[in-house]
């Protein structure tokens, strides 16, 4: 086997505008090897593999294929390298055949018409390589996601891939799939496919790995062999140090606000009980899909739950009626400000105001000197920079429209706020200043609870870390007691323990 | 391609600005107020073909022509704001107008109460239309298509087919007041609750936040169905007014009247400047979408156009409009 590598990414940085997402990173992927992508959420992963599979090129560095520079512009281009790409998300069309689904854009012809006998006979031959035996003729939304997955996989060992890309291929598999996977993985690795494998899972690397890159923050940390040991991915996918970004000032805790009672819905999340007292932070940590923002939503009203209670300062909220959480003094910051925070075309007034604008009212007339004067009450509050109240907050910078999802709740006089990833795109200037505002929050009596997937701002901004894996509450841990490792062990351990 | 562009429109201010921002203040203006200044330009155009578009009794025509449109069209701001859709208003129109013939010839009701029946109608269908967009999930568009046939069925099965003779009150909607005509009366005040009711009610802003982002304003604690049933509702009385009004005009409720009226209340509403997409709309872009439809048809009129030919100008004044705003949407 020759030492030459198949893929060099080479000192590759992607920037987007003023945000360098990946920054100077070198991975090298062999024939018949198994390279494993290690970091956090955000670090960089996905947009490392996107310069692969041609959806984004990169701003400086290159792509070395095969010994020679290559520029991969689109993802025909990667394709015709021998390059295929696995995503998070499935890019099968579920109504289509399973056939129709691996041959697609290439369907077998005889005489200017689909040569079906053809086409299901490449089709069984491209199944067979991955161990599937199911009917081609199936739509492919008819197969489970593992099954989905090893079409794609046979779709792309149709095409000759000789670099398979995996981003997270174990996410929604079952122990038992992940092993069938494994061994479809193991097979293609002796047979000479090289692949790039991303996953959370720090006992899958092992398992299946046979190096590993680990970035952090868009930047290249170590490349290490797949037998390190655990405790040590874990201290190089996360271990940066806390500075003073965070100037978090604790207030003694008083009376609990915010009471949940063993809330559960099937499928989503299971007997989450915990305990948010006036003063106090609590920070939820986990990894993306242990339930976080589930969990809060249900709080907040904005999604129904099976069993369990909220109780705020005592009282009971009704399940899943937004109007009464708000009522009862909660208000949601959810997690993707533009789908669910703002109304972007509306001015900054307007979207201060959303959550007064009804129980303001007085005989069904809009209360428009006090909507406005909260309006700039809060914008000054804040700092909101904008040109004036009537301003489009599509037109703000991120921090700011967060600011102004924020205001929304401060105007209405919430005092249980509930903050989902409250600084994800939020330039540095403005997450201290959104610290600072929950330093207020709780100076004043009001509690905060926020869901983070950025361990230092967990870390340096709570008071009480609760993390949660596979749904359920894995442990809490004081902030003093907690550092990186304790919590990323709870957030991953438990997943460990329920698969392997 | 905004993403990486999202600082220079302001860092092109600083050269030579002040040729640009005149221009620029000029095109704003333009694109800002399409629609009355088509309307203005429209109207010069017109005038100068033949001047007698610019006599009174030819524009209190316009107006006569252009309130049972534009009255239509108000109620359909109310959806489009939503980013819905209201394809009914043509049919309840026909079906409230039917009903408040029907009794108040065959059950003998006094002519207010009728006419009352009539509005009740309206609003009736509207909230049917509502609860199915709302509760029942059918997306606007099919909802109010199906509202649409049966509204236009129930309009057959109440008359078997065959005009009815209207209310005197009804009658009265339809003509005129010494020389103001009440269409033009009905028009101007329905178009002032319209105003009212999207600018100074809570549940009139909630409609721009429904419209704006849905999620957002339902995680704002903004009550979304009932919003929803509420504009459905309101464009539905809108309509059995219209309806009204025009089986007024002609003092009979007719089986077949108002005929394809949404498509030209839709076109007002579009022509005014909302957006189908939601969260945007004004009374005054609907009113003056209304009134280029109504100045154009009696334009084209005077200067003996077919009316066939009227259709492909009509057609193509909704493709301008609507790409103007496309662009300016493009560019904000």
């Amino acid at each position: 086997m020759s030492d030459q590598p198949i893929l060099i990414l080479d000192h590759v940085t992607k920037r987007f505008g003023p945000i360098t997402v990946v920054d100077d990173v070198t991975v090298n992927v062999h024939k018949g090897k198994i390279q494993v992508l290690l970091g956090e959420n955000g670090a960089g992963k996905s947009t490392l593999i996107n310069m692969v599979a041609g959806v984004h090129e990169p701003s400086s560095g290159q792509i070395i294929v095969d010994g020679a520079p290559t520029r991969i512009p689109d993802t025909k281009a990667s394709e015709a390298l021998g390059i295929a790409t696995i995503h998070q998300e499935l890019q099968l069309v579920s109504s289509l055949s399973i056939a129709e689904n691996i041959l697609m854009g290439r369907l077998p012809q005889r005489f200017g018409l689909v040569d079906k006998g053809e086409m299901y006979r490449l089709a069984t031959e491209a199944l067979t390589t991955v161990g599937l035996h199911v009917d081609p003729r199936m739509p492919a939304g008819a197969l489970g996601i593992a099954r989905q997955q090893l079409v794609e996989i046979a779709k792309a060992l149709s095409l000759k891939a000789r670099l398979l890309i995996l981003d997270e291929p174990t996410a929604s598999l079952t122990k038992h799939e992940i092993e069938h996977l494994f061994g479809v993985i193991s097979q293609l690795r002796s047979e000479g496919v090289g692949m790039v494998f991303i996953s959370h899972h720090l006992d899958e690397i092992a398992a299946i790995g046979d190096s590993v890159t680990v970035i952090r923050d868009g930047k290249f940390v170590a490349e290490v062999p797949a037998t390190t040991p655990e405790p040590d991915l874990v201290r190089l996918m996360v271990g940066r140090s806390i500075d003073e970004q965070f100037p978090r000032r604790a207030t003694p805790p008083q009376q609990p606000l915010l009471r949940v009672q063993g809330l559960t819905r099937k499928g989503s999340f299971t007997d989450v009980s915990f305990e948010v007292r006036a003063g106090e932070v609590l920070g939820i940590a986990g990894l993306v899909g242990a339930g976080r923002t589930e969990v809060v939503r249900a709080i907040a009203g904005a999604d129904p739950y099976d069993t369990g209670t909220v109780t705020v300062e005592g009282k009971p909220l009704p399940k899943g009626r937004i109007a009464a959480a708000i009522a009862a003094g909660v208000g949601l910051v959810p997690e993707d400000r533009k789908a669910f925070g703002l109304v972007l075309g509306a001015s900054v007034e307007d979207n201060l105001g959303y959550a007064t604008l009804m129980s303001s009212a007085r005989y069904g007339l809009v209360d428009r000197r006090g909507q406005a004067e909260r309006a700039s009450a809060v914008a000054k509050r804040l700092a909101v920079r904008m040109r004036s109240l009537g301003q489009r907050v599509g037109a703000l910078s991120g921090g700011n429209q967060q600011k102004v999802v924020l205001g929304r709740w401060i105007s209405a006089g919430s005092r249980v706020l509930i903050l989902d990833e409250p600084t994800r795109g939020v330039d540095v200037g403005a997450k201290v200043e959104i610290y600072q505002l929950m330093n207020e929050i709780t100076a004043a009596g009001g509690a905060v609870v926020m869901v983070s997937s950025e361990l230092p701002e967990v870390l340096g901004m709570s008071d009480r870390i609760l993390v949660m894996s596979d749904g359920r509450v894995a442990g809490v841990l004081a902030a003093a007691d907690a550092d990186q490792r304790t919590v990323m062990s709870l957030a991953v351990k438990e997943v460990e323990s329920d698969r392997v | 391609m905004s993403n990486t562009q999202g600082t220079t429109p302001t860092a092109q201010k600083a050269p030579g600005a002040d040729i640009k921002s005149t221009r620029a203040k000029i095109a704003d203006f333009i694109s800002d107020n399409g629609a009355l200044v088509g309307l203005l330009v429209l109207c010069v155009a017109m005038f100068i073909a033949t001047p007698d578009f610019l006599t009174p009794n030819n524009l209190l025509n316009v107006g006569i022509q252009a309130s049972v449109v534009a009255i239509l069209a108000f109620g359909q701001t109310f959806v489009i704001v939503t980013a819905g859709i209201d394809l009914s208003v043509g049919s309840v129109a026909a079906l409230s107008a039917m009903v408040a013939a029907f009794t108040g010839q065959s059950w003998g009701m006094p002519p207010l109460v009728a006419l009352l029946f009539g509005l009740l109608t309206g609003l009736g269908a509207g909230m049917l239309s509502g609860a199915a967009t709302a509760y029942g999930k059918l997306p606007p568009f099919i909802a109010t298509l199906a509202m649409l046939s049966i509204a236009r069925g129930l309009t057959l099965v109440v008359s078997n087919g065959i005009p009815i003779p209207t209310p005197s009150v009804v009658t009265w909607l339809g003509g005129s007041v010494g020389p103001i005509p009440m269409p033009v009366v009905v028009l101007v005040v329905m178009g002032a609750i319209g105003w009212f009711i999207l600018n100074r009610l809570s549940i009139g802003r909630a409609m721009y936040a429904v419209g704006g982002n849905l999620e957002a304003a339902r995680l704002s604690g903004i009550p979304v169905k009932r919003v929803l049933v509420t504009v459905y509702a309101l464009s539905g009385i809108f309509a059995a007014v219209a309806g009204l009004v025009l089986s007024g005009r002609l003092a009979s409720a007719q089986p077949q009247a108002a005929t394809g009226y949404e498509l030209d209340a839709l076109a007002a509403v579009v022509i005014g400047g909302a957006s189908l997409a939601g969260g945007v709309g004004r009374i005054s872009g609907t009113l003056i979408g209304a009134l280029v439809l109504a100045v154009i048809r009696n334009g084209l009129n005077l200067l003996n156009v077919s009316a066939f030919w009227q259709q492909v100008i009509i057609g193509l004044v909704i493709a301008v409009a609507v790409g103007i705003d496309v662009l300016r949407r493009k560019r904000a």
